[in-house]
């Protein structure tokens, strides 16, 4: 294959694995591909609270599972004095033990969740049927009656059961509702449901949730219920009797027994507490991950300690002056005077902002100018004279710094970033050009340098390009294949259209 | 701005990205590039394949060299010094002449040897070779004008520019200093570029900067009459660089003495663009008419009748 033909080979690969990484981590992994996109985080506290009896306590909570909706990004449990553990048998509960306590007790469990919108369905395992339930002869005339009435006013299970609740919940409700209610324990009317479905033969389960809404403070936990009709289980909110989970409900605990379980404690109860924030995507998105383990996240910089990331975020930002300086000389054909020297003057500008770091570094050359054409006349070796400018750069910076700083110019101080020995190099390359090609050639290079920095600058601090190449460092790639092409280009340079167009006047 | 470009394709401009791409790196390999880039290497083999360059007086290679100097230079009525890696014409001295003890530069400025070794240490240094590289500084003859050709300059010496492809020399340029480019030969200081006729050497047009010009600005001599002395022979030299190089694509500079004829200054690996301006005629219509001769393998003088016949030269 011909040299030009593997270029574009290259490039387009390059490119298209760029995009491709790019494209994965956008979608799949939820990298957000604009700065400052934000998602709902909802803090919940979970706080446990009993009276311990003195002896050895056992404390049991239900844990939420992941879900359709919502992720727990993170978890944390605040247990002083007691020991903690998790259990994952069939469904996940925290474990908390102590062989003695005595008084109130108060145990903590909060966790973080964000929306979440993966439409995986949950797989159906048909349920075993329903073992009926043991009612008192009253209850179960009472409770014949009711599922009677509910039968003929329904078609199949689903219906049927939400006849069932229509009736639990009907403000003039029939005699044997009220009947069994009163006979109840518990009058919870989810639980009451769920007996009635299971006395029909229908299984059913308990749903116990919150409902995620910023600063609700010592919400009990809600209950649902889940009714199998054949084929799906269908949620139903038994206070209204209507299908489907309500907005913002959170699941906690599906089907299992009780949520909370204390032994050797009595007046135990659990309130919940939510709280909202606003985070980054980034953050949500890297949270997310970090119980996964995905190759492109775990050789990432954000695998590095945070302080080297800011290093390598100004490093990533390197290419694209790279490609601006390629596409200044290839297309545009500026002169510059060194060929990289305008990303590194344009690094330090990002310190130093714009005006002060133009104002900062046209003093700078401009002394250290006058100071090379001085030392030129002590017929110096070129090492020792270049040596004599560095130290010269490092005097005038210090200088600049010390004076800045009597005068209260805070912005001057941030001179020391830049690169000084680039700064003494330019000198001395200019102070040559100024020799042999007089001031007016130094003019042009120089503010050729400057215009290439400047713009370079202006795209390096752009928001969505910093983002973008810190977030998706794959972008490299892309800015490889681009710069490939480049190099490939044999057209004309924009400045050649006015070079040579008197040839063609002609 | 597109109309521009399809009339510059039209006549066939070449580009600074075309010249670095599709020819540079196609036709020149890297590694021979030291043959052209150091001037002791080419001056080595110019001898062998005959072709004459200004004769060598000495050659300083470090800065304890310079305590020898003044033995070097003092028989020495004219000499140029010259970076042995330069390019550009860029930190060449000449000496033209002597006052005493001291020496004359053409413009008639008086130097001291302490000033020409000061000079000397910063081409040592590296001040002009490409890349910055410690660098040698060479001693050799001053050519002396030819006086007929001397009339198209000011103060420097004009020099002749033939591009060269594959061995077929196929533009060429006469680049005359003025008062305005301090005596350098470089058309973008304001030296004044005449385009040379490949057949028979004579003028083609003048121009400074963005202007057809009649007479030298500084000398006031027409354009129109220059006839290059020795064109033939110029043009054999010239298609004889490329057997010595092995370059593709290169620049030869001529001057030719007044008593020793044409003899080749420097060669250039990556020749300049501003040959087309001078002659109104676009690099690419001449490179692609040497590309489609295909690979021939002719001797020097095969290759320039051929290209004069391409040409429709009149004989």
């Amino acid at each position: 294959m011909s040299p030009k033909g593997q270029v574009y080979l290259f490039a387009i690969l390059f490119a298209v694995a760029g995009l491709c990484l790019t494209a994965y981590k956008a979608h799949f992994l939820h990298f957000p591909l604009l700065p400052d996109e934000k998602r709902q985080v909802w803090s919940v506290e979970a706080k446990l609270t009993f009276n311990a009896r003195g002896g050895p306590v056992k404390v049991d909570l239900a844990l939420p599972e992941d879900q359709q909706q919502y992720r727990v990004l993170d978890e944390v449990f605040a247990s002083a004095g007691y020991g903690f553990s998790i259990q994952e048998e069939t469904l996940r509960r925290a474990l908390w033990t102590r062989q003695e306590a005595r008084g109130p007790q108060t145990l903590y469990y909060k966790l973080e969740v964000t929306q979440h919108l993966d439409e995986q369905a949950n797989p159906v395992e048909p349920p075993e049927a329903p073992t009926p339930p043991v009612w008192t002869p009253v209850e179960r005339v009472a409770a014949l009656s009711l599922i009677e009435s509910a039968r003929r006013l329904s078609a199949d299970d689903l219906s049927f059961a939400q006849q069932l609740l229509q009736m639990l919940t009907d403000q003039h409700m029939a005699q044997d509702a009220q009947l069994l209610f009163a006979a109840s324990e518990d009058p919870s009317r989810a639980q009451l449901a769920i007996q009635l479905l299971a006395e029909a033969g229908i299984p059913a389960r308990m749903i116990r949730g919150i409902y995620l809404e910023n600063r609700l403070y010592n919400q009990r936990p809600e209950e649902l219920i889940e009714v199998y009709g054949g084929e799906r289980w269908v949620i139903f909110n038994p206070i209204t009797a209507t299908e489907g989970i309500p907005k913002n409900f959170y699941m906690w605990q599906r089907g299992g027994r009780s949520m909370l379980d204390v032994i050797g404690g009595y007046n135990s109860q659990v309130r919940f507490s939510v709280l909202s924030n606003d985070i980054s995507a980034k953050a949500v998105a890297l949270q997310e991950l970090q119980s996964e383990s995905v190759a492109l996240i775990d050789f990432n910089i954000y695998s590095l300690p945070i302080d080297k990331q800011t290093i390598f975020k100004m490093l990533l930002l390197v290419p694209i002056g790279a490609l601006v300086v390629v596409i200044f000389r290839v297309l545009v054909g500026l002169k510059t005077s060194g060929t990289f020297m305008p990303v590194l003057i344009a690094l330090a500008f990002i310190q130093t902002q714009l005006l002060p770091g133009i104002a900062i570094l046209v003093t700078l050359v401009g002394v250290g100018l006058w100071i090379r054409s001085y030392l030129s006349k002590l017929d110096l070796l070129m090492v020792a004279r270049l040596a004599a400018v560095v130290i010269t750069v490092v005097i005038l910076m210090a200088g600049f710094s010390i004076l800045s700083y009597k005068l209260g110019l805070d912005q001057v101080m941030t001179i020391t970033f830049f690169p000084m020995i680039i700064i003494a190099w330019t000198i001395e390359r200019m102070s040559i050009v100024w020799e042999e090609d007089g001031p007016k050639e130094v003019l042009r290079q120089g503010t050729g340098s400057l215009v290439v920095a400047v713009i370079a600058y202006l795209v390096m601090t752009n928001r969505y390009v910093e983002h973008l190449t810190y977030n998706f460092p794959e972008i490299l790639l892309i800015e490889l294949g681009i710069i490939m092409v480049l190099g490939q280009y044999t057209g004309y340079r924009l400045t050649e259209l006015k070079r040579f167009r008197f040839l063609i006047d002609k | 701005m597109f109309d521009t470009i399809a009339k510059m394709r039209k006549m066939g401009v070449l580009g600074m990205n075309a010249r670095n791409v599709a020819y540079i790196a196609r036709y020149n390999p890297r590694h021979l590039f030291p043959l052209v880039d150091d001037k002791l290497k080419t001056k080595e083999a110019a001898r062998k394949y005959g072709i004459r360059v200004p004769e060598l007086y000495g050659v300083i290679r470090y800065t304890g060299d310079l305590k020898n100097l003044g033995a070097l230079l003092s028989p020495l009525d004219g000499f140029a010094i010259k970076p042995l890696r330069g390019s550009g014409g860029k930190g060449i001295i000449i000496i033209s002449g002597r006052e005493g003890e001291n020496f004359l530069k053409p413009s008639g400025k008086v130097v001291t040897l302490p000033e020409i070794r000061r000079d000397i240490s910063n081409i040592l240094s590296g001040v002009y070779s490409l890349g910055g590289r410690p660098d040698t500084a060479v001693v050799e003859s001053l050519v002396r004008g030819l006086p007929y050709l001397l009339n198209y300059s000011f103060e420097g010496l004009p020099d002749i520019r033939v591009i060269v492809f594959k061995g077929y020399p196929i533009l060429a340029m006469m680049r005359c200093p003025t008062r305005r480019s301090d005596g350098k030969a470089n058309l973008h200081q304001g030296a004044v570029g005449v385009g040379i006729d490949i057949c028979d050497g004579h003028a083609i047009r003048a121009v400074r900067k963005d202007y057809l010009v009649d007479k030298h600005p500084d000398t006031g001599v027409d354009f129109s009459d220059l006839q290059i002395p020795d064109w033939d022979e110029i043009l054999l030299l010239s298609a004889k660089c490329y057997d010595m190089t092995g370059l593709g694509y290169i620049g030869c500079d001529f001057v030719v003495d007044e008593n020793r004829g044409p003899m080749i200054l420097e060669l250039n690996a990556r020749p300049g663009l501003a040959v087309q301006i001078a002659n109104g005629i676009g690099l690419k219509t001449r490179l692609e008419l040497v590309e489609g001769l295909g690979n021939l393998e002719l001797h020097p003088e095969e290759r320039v009748a051929l290209i004069k016949e391409k040409l429709r030269c009149r004989d």
